[in-house]
């Protein structure tokens, strides 16, 4: 076997015959290997591993301190029946509707708005370098400060309303974020400000690199405008759709930081997501089967919506 | 099994602690008393205990909180490197004194006779299976109302002796275009003010029951309806803007003179000194209308860990130091509690301060002493959060009825029980 391998090597010109050389070029495939072995160990423990205790736990009776008992599926019968005590809302209620209602409306509401900044911005107007960072630059407040920056704007006695009371428009009433029932929207307002212009920035890198010439093509074809976008444009800014899905999906689901400091929970808990439920319930209340229950239902419900999205997307297209 | 537990869940934080062997002569301190006043009282406690000869070690604490701070010690205990001690609160000390980390401080508790001058009620938090395993630093008490003097005196008002007095004083305020009621719409603090509605309505056995114990028969009872129907008329007292409001925010409220009453926990005070407010000519401490004699607490412990043999002494040291008399009085002038243990002199202590420490005595000789449910010293977290939660969306019209509220209430207990 080695002599003909040997032979092979002698065969072939381009390839260098000293010894040594095999070991080189073979660590040479190894190195990017090696180099990147430690972060994915780190990432199999941290991430995967992680993901592996929180389900084991959530079967056990674990309270203050992780218990390695399984006592079965208690937690998830609790959840269960939490889901539809809907009068008065059980606390995991209150976390799944607002779940529902804050990532429907931030996605949807940060994709239209970010989109239609994108293509104003995209009319070649003056001053477009300036412009593109104001708009950019809520992305790199932390959700704290956003959060008290429209707690402190939002309050009846504090920001907009005081104000314009003062200025002597005395009927003007906006109290969303003392209200029970309306207090999750101004986690959507605060949200959509925070995130939004940076949606811009992902439609407006995607309609860079639209070929000019596709559009005259339809231009000269006696496309509208409304036309022009509609049918070419948006069609093929797709995958920055699915990016920007991607992003503002994760952003919501995480968004366990802006609720408490926007709202700190909200009149009576109104304002909970499942990331503040499971945090409560974990760490505050010795609960900590019933928090990791949570956890992995929260995990199955965005790989529910993600993995498909990302299937149909990402999948080769048949030819 | 804990042990064993323990074990495999600490390896990555063992790495971060072990890397130092704590000195003999050192006390490890866990706590989260880092704003001013606080820390100024601590520091009474880390001059005495270096006139022994030990040296303070804080135990740093990302974040500052409460809850990052049991986070921290969790990791730690987790990790089989305990703190000297750490400041804990309740079941806390519990929870882990049944997972067999908590030292044992029995000997010194008898050498210093902690067990006739610590209050019976104190000592169940404080002592597990009949072992010493937590030094209480002081005594909070709840069912306060704190009145601004100049706003009282314009509305012509007295002391509310009964629950009708006291509505009848707040519709004063009310007419005379104050803000009756100052309350913090976060549900602790709701909580906190429906413990002293209980004790008022139903009255001290009705309290214990219910509050403490945990009896479903009372816990339904039409009395506990009542009870919330009282906190439905206090509500009606408040600003519109009340919810979500921090309980400082509150009380800076009565200070300034916008409002004229709060229902607080005595921590309140440190606010009206923090404003050099003298109680008595700016402002009134009375207990809330219907329970003079009785006295819901809350504390903060020490806990005391399970060390090794040879930091046993600066343990002991510590504890002795946190009970001795001298610093229960200077630690609780300034924190605005009333001393753990009965037989302080009241002498360096405020009108308010005097009172608390009478009142305490008074309620422990009688069996009138109770933990507050609101705090966590009434029942475990699970069933004191699940209790915050029922109070917190009656308040805030979730739940609409007192009828539907009790049920709901003891839904929310059964569970979390």
């Amino acid at each position: 076997m080695s002599t003909v391998a040997e032979t092979q090597i002698k065969l072939t010109p381009e390839h260098d015959a000293r010894p040594g050389a095999s070991v080189r070029s073979r660590l040479q495939d190894l190195l990017p290997k090696i180099v990147l072995a430690p972060s994915f160990a780190a990432t199999i423990v941290f991430v995967y591993g992680f993901i592996l205790w929180t389900i084991y736990l959530s079967f056990t009776n674990s309270k203050t301190f992780p218990s390695y008992d399984i006592t079965g599926a208690r937690a998830y019968q609790r959840l269960w029946r939490w889901t539809f005590e809907s009068d008065p809302p059980s606390s995991w209620y209150t976390s799944i509707t607002n779940m529902g209602i804050f990532g429907f409306l931030y996605i949807l509401i940060c994709l239209a708005l970010g989109l239609f900044l994108a293509i104003l911005l995209d009319q070649k107007i003056r001053g477009e370098g300036m412009l593109r960072p104001i708009y950019l630059y809520p992305m790199a407040l932390s959700f704290i400060v956003t959060g008290v920056a429209w707690k402190w704007f939002l309050d009846p006695g504090l920001g907009l309303e005081q104000t314009l009371h003062q200025w002597g428009w005395t009927s003007f009433h906006f109290d969303w974020i003392k209200n029970k029932d309306f207090v999750i929207y101004t986690v959507v307002i605060a949200g959509v400000w925070q995130a939004s212009g940076f949606i811009m920035a992902m439609f407006l890198a995607g309609l860079r690199g639209i070929d000019g010439e596709i559009m005259k093509a339809a231009q000269i074809d006696g496309a509208t405008t409304f036309q022009l976008y509609r049918r070419i444009v948006i069609p093929l800014l797709r995958p920055v759709f699915l990016s920007a899905f991607i992003v503002l999906a994760h952003l919501a689901i995480k968004s366990y930081d802006l609720v408490v400091a926007l709202t700190s929970g909200g009149p009576g808990g109104s304002a909970w997501l499942p990331s503040n439920f499971m945090y409560e319930f974990t760490f505050k209340r010795n609960e900590m089967a019933v928090g990791s229950a949570s956890a992995v239902i929260m995990l199955m419900t965005l790989t529910a919506i993600i993995v498909p999205y990302l299937y149909s997307e990402l999948r080769e297209k048949p030819r | 099994m804990l042990r064993k537990l323990l074990i495999g869940t600490a390896l990555a934080t063992s790495f971060a602690f072990s890397a130092h062997a704590a000195d003999v002569k050192e006390v490890q301190m866990l706590h989260w008393w880092t704003s001013g006043g606080e820390a100024a009282a601590l520091n009474v406690l880390k001059q005495d205990l270096a006139k022994e000869g030990y040296a303070w070690k804080d135990v740093p604490v990302a974040g500052g909180g409460g809850d990052a701070a049991m986070t921290a010690l969790k990791a730690m205990v987790a990790a089989g490197n305990y703190p000297t001690a750490s400041q804990m609160l309740g079941y806390t000390v519990l929870d882990y004194a049944a997972a067999g980390v908590m030292g044992d401080l029995t000997e010194t508790a008898k050498k210093e006779g902690w067990d006739k001058s610590v209050p019976a009620a104190l000592q169940k938090f404080s002592v597990y299976d009949g072992k010493w395993v937590a030094a209480p630093v002081n005594v909070h008490s709840v069912n306060w109302l704190w009145i601004n003097k100049a706003v009282m005196d314009k509305i012509g008002g007295t002391e509310p002796k009964t629950f009708d007095d006291f509505i009848a004083l707040l519709d004063k305020a009310k007419a005379a275009g104050v803000i009756p009621l100052a309350l913090g719409g976060q549900n602790w603090q709701e909580a906190t003010m429906f413990d002293s509605v209980v004790l008022s309505t139903g009255g001290p056995e009705f309290y214990k029951k219910a509050m403490n114990d945990l009896d479903e028969e009372s816990l339904k009872s039409d009395t506990m309806k009542k009870s919330f129907d009282n906190l439905a008329k206090l509500v009606t007292y408040v600003d519109p803007n009340f919810s979500g409001r921090d309980w400082n925010l509150a009380t800076a409220m009565v200070i300034k003179g916008d409002a004229l009453v709060q229902v607080m926990g005595d921590w309140a005070k440190g606010e009206f000194h923090a404003a050099n407010k003298t109680p008595g000519t700016d402002f009134l401490c009375y207990r809330f209308p219907g329970t003079d004699g009785s006295v819901i607490y809350n504390s903060d412990m020490f806990g005391m860990f399970n060390v090794p043999d040879d930091r046993k002494a600066a343990q002991v040291a510590l504890a002795t130091a946190t009970l001795s008399k001298s610093f229960q009085s200077a630690f609780n002038v300034v924190k605005g509690s009333v001393p753990a243990r009965t037989d302080v002199p009241d002498t360096d202590f405020d009108a308010c301060g005097k009172k608390g420490i009478a009142d305490l005595k008074a309620a422990n000789e009688g069996g009138k002493l109770f933990g507050s449910l609101a705090q966590g010293y009434g029942a475990p977290p699970a069933v004191a959060n699940a209790y915050k939660d029922v109070i917190s969306k009656f308040v805030h019209g979730q739940i609409k009825t007192s009828d539907e509220a009790v049920t709901e209430l003891v839904k929310a207990i059964d569970d979390a029980k």
